[in-house]
């Protein structure tokens, strides 16, 4: 049985470096614009926003676009859902989404968190899901890894004062990357079982008599970019522990696969980009190492099982509440470690029903800022953003001025760093202690005890760091909290998009000096140990007195017997 | 300014062709092309009314039946509905329910535990699936309701009990409605004899 769990855990991560390192040089070319086969496509589209391929853009310009786009995009997604009845493909007949949830989802879209306050299948007509939820699956996602090329850039280029052009990184990531890798998910989770149609729901008469309304729609291409672009947000209610949504062992495979694919891959696209391939290198290797730590916590922690019905109940495969029989604990907690370590946010099982420490862990992964792989460019950028961080603290401590990658990092950029960084704690302990106090946002509320402020912790760090999965227990349908998660996600994305470009727009006109004897490596285990321990003890020590309120007082809680 | 607005706008419109309409329609397509069955949903039909979907689970309560894991979706095995408990472990709620699932399982089968699966809500409300113990578990009531013999059950749970992917990928399991319908089957080819 063990044994079997840690073959699988091979088989997953040899998969999913072998084909992150090819997928990462392929980036490379894509955004150098060496990939032209669909060059047609792509002058049609720059000739509709007026741009000029060759043009390239300040961080200023960049932003501008990047919020403006957005800005259309969630303008677009929240009239639909608010027109939704008057619009086509409408089988199941879905009325119009209220003011707030429709706010509050246009916001999750755009902001590529998709945290879901509704069900899927009875909230959303076909219409929806495609044309406005689908849609910002790409191009959130695009956002994401645009940004993320930008920032690089301004990190290897020398003495220039341009990252790129938005729209050029936007298109071509999207017909490039995103739609082919999509398409052949797609196809390959219909052959897994996953629903391609536009039928009206079907009614089944069960072998009991008992009428059955049984939930269809284009399902299968929506799931494939909801994992490429680590959207999350599921065509169904209960995402991809749905059998319908992640019917095999197979179809889980590909889809944890296509979590952390591109997220990896930016680690050697960024190598190449550097011209030092053991810099994307050491940060893979700090990225991995937390990962695996990670998931060795929450594995052990629910193949331990219940201790609360442990006396009579035979726990072979320990804690199944929530968890679908198909992919057991290992395949259960390697995806939940796999989406809250990126900002994916799909589930294949309940969060909210982990052991307390099971739990934790996949909160504190959010609250670091999801840098262990993280979202599509936005893990990467937050990355950079602890390397900046690191490489000052190392700088301090023997009192040379920081470099990176041969660029003296100063006062501007540290103090830009941290202003992003300040995304977080604001979202979870500003706005999260909010609701915690306020009636109205306590209401919320699920569960009694310690685990109800898991729960409303697990929702505002999920919101803030644009994840998008829940401690689902958690009422996070009403007026207030679509209005205050919402706040959240516009909080942990801009925030952070905003800082980082500026960091980038500074670092792009700083010469490069080439290394001497006195320059710290930054390709080292010395380094790389640095790293993960700021990421541990900046992210920890901010969150260390919230967890110990929620996961841990419940663990000893539990322990001792006691519920609540 | 206004131009540029109404240029991010029909921008964003063609992304919106591109990527929700002509994608999705073409992988539509396609698939229904190459996997008619599965794309729709994977459907079972008996005397050419639909029965109910392999993906999906439905609810079982007469003891002749083999019962799935209890579910959450809506007030339970609503296919349009998918839900879980979502109760933390130290949740009252859920201790209770799993005092009472207990009881009534063991009402029900010989005064034996059930297996953890048999007891704990599953993710989506609607796995179709159960583990091999969990439908050993209840092979001798089956035995005893329909008036056969354990063994037979027993290799007919074998013979239904799906393994891990190339030996190796997910977990064991039982496919509780098809398990059932080849109980179904299998009473009337007896009959027919």
């Amino acid at each position: 049985m063990i044994s079997a769990d840690i073959i699988q855990i091979i088989i997953y991560f040899t998969l999913l470096v072998a084909l992150a390192v090819p997928l990462g040089l392929y980036m490379h070319s894509v955004f150098e614009g060496k990939q032209r086969w669909l060059k047609p496509i792509e002058g049609i589209l720059y000739k509709i926003i007026g741009t000029d391929p060759e043009k390239e853009q300040r961080w200023t310009k960049y932003a501008l676009c990047v919020l403006g786009f957005n800005l259309i995009g969630f303008l677009l997604l929240y009239a639909i859902m608010r027109l939704q009845h008057i619009l086509p493909f409408n089988p199941a007949d879905m009325g119009a989404l209220s003011p707030d949830l429709a706010f509050n989802t246009a916001v999750s879209f755009t902001t590529n968190t998709n945290w879901q306050a509704y069900g899927g299948e009875s909230t959303m007509s076909y219409f929806i899901q495609m044309m406005g939820l689908t849609v910002q699956n790409f191009v959130s996602a695009a956002t994401g890894i645009a940004v993320a090329v930008a920032v690089i850039r301004g990190f290897v280029r020398k003495q220039m004062d341009t990252l790129g052009n938005f729209w050029v990184d936007l298109v071509r990531c999207t017909l490039y990357i995103l739609l082919p890798l999509s398409f052949v998910a797609a196809l390959f989770l219909v052959a897994q079982g996953v629903p391609q149609n536009l039928d009206p729901y079907a009614t089944a008469t069960t072998l009991e008599g008992a009428q059955q309304t049984i939930a269809q729609g284009p399902a299968a291409s929506q799931i494939a970019i909801k994992q490429l672009g680590t959207n999350g947000g599921g065509f169904f209610s209960i995402n991809s522990a749905h059998p319908y949504e992640n019917p095999t062992p197979l179809s889980n495979l590909l889809q944890m696969l296509y979590i952390l694919l591109i997220p990896v891959a930016f680690c050697f696209m960024y190598g190449r980009m550097a011209k030092d391939m053991r810099q994307g290198i050491a940060i893979f290797g700090a990225m991995a190492i937390i990962f695996v730590a990670a998931f060795s916590g929450t594995y052990l922690a629910e193949k331990a099982g219940n201790p609360l019905i442990a006396d009579e109940i035979s726990q072979m495969d320990g804690n199944m509440e929530g968890k679908e029989t198909r992919f057991g604990v290992v395949n259960s907690t390697l995806w939940g470690v796999a989406t809250t370590a990126a900002s994916n946010g799909s589930v294949n099982s309940m969060h909210d029903s982990y052991t307390p420490l099971g739990g934790m862990i996949m909160l504190f992964l959010i609250m670091t800022g999801e840098v262990v792989f993280g979202g599509v460019g936005a893990g990467f950028y937050g990355m950079l953003l602890y390397v900046v961080l690191t490489v000052f603290l190392a700088g301090l401590m023997v009192g040379r001025t920081p470099e990176y990658l041969g660029k003296k990092i100063e006062g501007r950029e540290v103090k830009l760093a941290v202003l992003a960084m300040l995304s977080m704690p604001v979202g979870i302990l500003g706005l999260g202690c909010l609701s915690a106090v306020l009636p109205i946002g306590l209401e919320s509320m699920q569960d009694q005890g310690p685990h109800g402020l898991s729960e409303l912790l697990y929702a505002y760090s999920s919101a803030t760091g644009n994840n998008g999965s829940a401690f689902a227990g958690y009422g996070a349908g009403t007026f207030y909290q679509n209005t205050m998660l919402g706040i959240c996600m516009l909080l942990g994305r801009y925030a952070f998009i905003i800082p980082m470009l500026a960091v980038a727009g500074s670092l792009v006109a700083k010469k490069q000096t080439p290394p001497t004897s006195g320059t710290f490596p930054t390709h080292t285990t010395l380094f790389l140990g640095l790293l993960i321990g700021v990421i541990l003890i900046v992210g920890g020590l901010t969150f260390f007195p919230v967890l110990a309120l929620g996961p841990i007082a419940e663990h000893m809680a539990m322990l001792k017997g006691t519920t609540f | 300014m206004i131009g540029k607005t109404f240029r991010i706008l029909a921008f964003t419109l063609t992304m919106t062709i591109l990527t929700g309409l002509v994608y999705p329609l073409a992988v539509t397509g396609i698939a229904q092309t190459l996997f008619p069955n599965r794309s729709a949903g994977s459907l079972i039909e008996k005397d050419g009314k639909v029965i109910g979907s392999s993906l999906i689970a439905q609810n079982f309560e007469r003891p002749e039946y083999f019962h799935p894991r209890p579910s959450a979706a809506g007030t339970g095995y609503e296919a349009d509905n998918s839900g879980a408990s979502n109760l933390g472990l130290t949740s009252k709620v859920l201790n209770d329910s799993y005092v009472q699932r207990t009881a009534a399982q063991k009402e029900m089968n010989g005064n034996v535990a059930p297996p953890a699966d048999m007891i704990s809500a599953s993710g989506s409300g609607l796995d179709p699936h159960i583990s091999p113990e969990a439908a050993d578990y209840q092979a001798p009531r089956i035995a005893r309701e329909r008036n056969i013999s354990l063994e037979s059950v027993q290799s007919m749970i074998k013979d239904h009990t799906q393994g891990r992917s190339f030996g190796i990928l997910g977990a064991p399991r039982v496919n509780v409605l098809e398990l059932n319908l080849a109980l179904d089957t299998m009473k009337k080819t007896t009959l027919n004899q």
